[in-house]
């Protein structure tokens, strides 16, 4: 059986106004539906880039993308995008910007009051029901990435791609988010694609972690196989030697082998 | 009622000796149970700087009215041609005692001189909105369009307004049209310049939400590109109406008619220079009123 999402060989070229920019060569990876990997890698190396490419919002200078064996072209629902920057319409109320998916998504099938609820619901879970009828303007940058959290869950989409969801919150909230993930991804069998720069928070939700070597010109340097066994509890992690020894693949990848970027010049 | 209160308490301490008694360990005692007077309390406090902050910012500008005033004065003494401020004070309260009176096409009070040149502004900005504001989204939509016009407009801009009056004179046959169509084709460029940039500078991040939600080209308008683009669409709006009401004045003096422009001139022909003055007034704070009418309207609608 083909996996299903398939990315064979790809590369990035961006043209500059300096000329032309490798930012990723020659990346290789297939993600078995229901498979949670975690990309990581310094700051730059193109871990964004790549999460755009299989969301469709930029194409592959070299290589294809495959979602269930039909070739990426373009964005849509069925990948929902938590973007590294929120990207919520500030000119909406969080109530609105997350309405705005669910109508596009369910509003061919449910009733107006069944989209509400959904809208509800999603914001409640990210545990901002109080902030439900306040702008972007109004409200911190970690609970505008909770609103944009709650926007990508309450999609329901088949891949989630996840750009650093958690980077601007406190460790409670974040703990809290990361538990809440963890069984919705379990109840809800999506495929999840996740940036970000937290060694724990990789190895404590991933099936396997990416990890990808600086740019420019970076690919995949190393894949590391999360063999916990689900569901995994933080605390009895903690103690756990096989949890340590994993950690510290990760964190030997990312600081002997590839040095910070800035080290290395 | 709670400073007076306070004011009789102080007293009747004073009075009481209590504050000049040598002992004070017993005033030290007695302070608390003193009840605060109004002005040391929180609210007290803020209103006596609110009430300061407003002086301070009210000095400056007061200052520089009076020293406007007073050289006027000074330039009106020194010759004679140019009425003072108490004479032109005189005729503009004589002038807006009466302002609707209507004795003929050329003999009509202030207001409905005001009126007939705020209803050709509107015609014309109107007209220019209708027709800038479209074409500025689809200017900034579509990079063809942008560049198969950018010429021309960069070309027709900078014309003074006063140079198409006599095209408008020659296809339009009339006065009262003619000025109309100087007010448009003066007031449409800051409005279809704005409106195009905006829709240029609208962030990537938010038409990428519109592409992953796959929304339709109508919710991608009135969810995303109109209210992202309103902020830029009310400057061009605002800089338009100065524009127009700029030109107004000088357009109606070429062509007559009722209208604040027309009146300057007819005032100047009967030597009537503190009505003159007076003009300059109106128009300077009917000018200044507009703008800060869609300021008011610019604040409703921006989001950040
Ligand atoms: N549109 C673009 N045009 C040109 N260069 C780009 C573009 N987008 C990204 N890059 C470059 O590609 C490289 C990778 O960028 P990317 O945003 O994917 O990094 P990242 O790994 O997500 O970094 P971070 O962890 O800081 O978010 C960077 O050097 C960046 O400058
Ligand atoms: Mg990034």
């Amino acid at each position: 059986m083909q996996s299903y999402v398939q990315i064979e060989n790809a590369g990035m070229v961006f043209n500059t106004k300096k000329g032309k920019f490798t930012a990723l060569t020659d990346i290789t990876l297939n993600v078995e539906q229901g498979e949670f990997i975690a990309l990581i890698g310094h700051s730059g190396c193109g871990k964004s880039t790549l999460l755009n490419l299989v969301a469709g919002l930029i194409d592959a200078t070299d290589g294809v993308l495959l979602l269930a064996n039909k070739e990426i072209k373009g964005p849509g629902p069925e990948r929902a995008v938590v973007f590294q920057n929120h990207s919520l319409l500030p000119w909406l109320t969080a109530f609105e910007n997350v309405h705005l998916a669910v109508e596009k998504v369910f509003g061919g099938s449910e009733t107006k009051a069944q989209l509400k609820a959904r809208t509800s619901a999603a914001l409640n879970l990210v545990g901002l029901t109080h902030a439900a009828n306040k702008l972007p303007g109004e409200i911190s940058g970690g609970m505008k990435q909770r609103v944009g959290i709650a926007r990508a869950l309450a999609m329901e989409p088949k891949v989630l791609l996840m750009d650093e969801p958690f980077g601007a919150l406190d460790a409670l909230t974040r703990a809290h988010l990361q538990d809440e993930l963890m069984k919705i991804v379990a109840a809800t069998k999506s495929t999840v694609i996740m940036v970000t720069h937290d060694v724990d928070e990789a190895v404590l939700l991933s099936d396997r972690i990416v990890m990808m070597t600086n740019g420019p010109a970076a690919t995949i340097g190393e894949i590391l196989s999360v063999d916990l066994p689900r569901p995994r509890d933080r605390l009895a992690l903690a103690h756990d030697a096989h949890y340590h020894d994993l950690r510290s693949q990760v964190l030997e990848f990312l600081y002997s082998r590839q040095m910070r970027p800035k080290e290395a010049a | 009622m709670s400073a007076v209160n306070a004011t009789t308490e102080n007293l009747s301490e004073i009075l009481s000796g209590e504050d000049i008694a040598p002992t004070t360990k017993i005033s030290a005692a007695a302070a608390p149970a003193r009840r605060t007077p109004y002005f040391e309390t929180e609210s007290g406090k803020r209103l006596v700087e609110g009430t300061v902050n407003l002086f301070k910012g009210l000095i400056p500008p007061l200052l520089g009215i009076l020293l406007f005033i007073a050289l006027w004065a000074l330039v009106a003494n020194s010759g004679k041609s140019i009425p003072g401020p108490s004479e032109t004070w005189a005729a503009a309260v004589e002038l807006f005692s009466d302002p609707f009176y209507n004795n003929g096409p050329n003999d009509q009070g202030i207001g409905w001189n005001i009126l007939n040149s705020l209803y050709r502004v509107g015609l014309g900005f109107g007209a220019a909105a209708v027709v800038g504001i479209p074409l500025g989204f689809m200017i900034g939509r579509f990079q063809f369009l942008n560049q198969m016009l950018s010429p021309i407009i960069s070309i027709l801009r900078p014309v003074s307004p006063l140079a198409w009056l006599p095209i408008g004179l020659l296809v339009l046959q009339k006065a009262e049209p003619a000025s109309i169509w100087v007010i448009f084709i003066s007031s449409i460029w800051p409005m279809v310049l704005n409106t195009a940039a905006g829709v240029q500078r609208i962030p990537q991040d938010y038409m990428n939400v519109a592409r992953v939600l796959n929304l339709s080209e109508f919710k991608v308008f009135t969810k995303i590109l109109f209210p992202a683009v309103l902020p830029y669409v009310l400057t061009g709006v605002r800089l338009s109406i100065g524009v127009a009401w700029l030109v107004i004045v000088a357009a109606e003096m070429l062509t007559g008619g009722v209208g604040i422009g027309f009146w300057v001139w007819d005032e100047w022909n009967n030597l009537n220079v503190a009505h003159i003055i007076i003009a300059i007034f109106v128009v300077g704070i009917v000018g200044l009123l507009l703008e800060q009418a869609l300021m008011l309207l610019a604040k409703r609608f921006s989001y950040e």
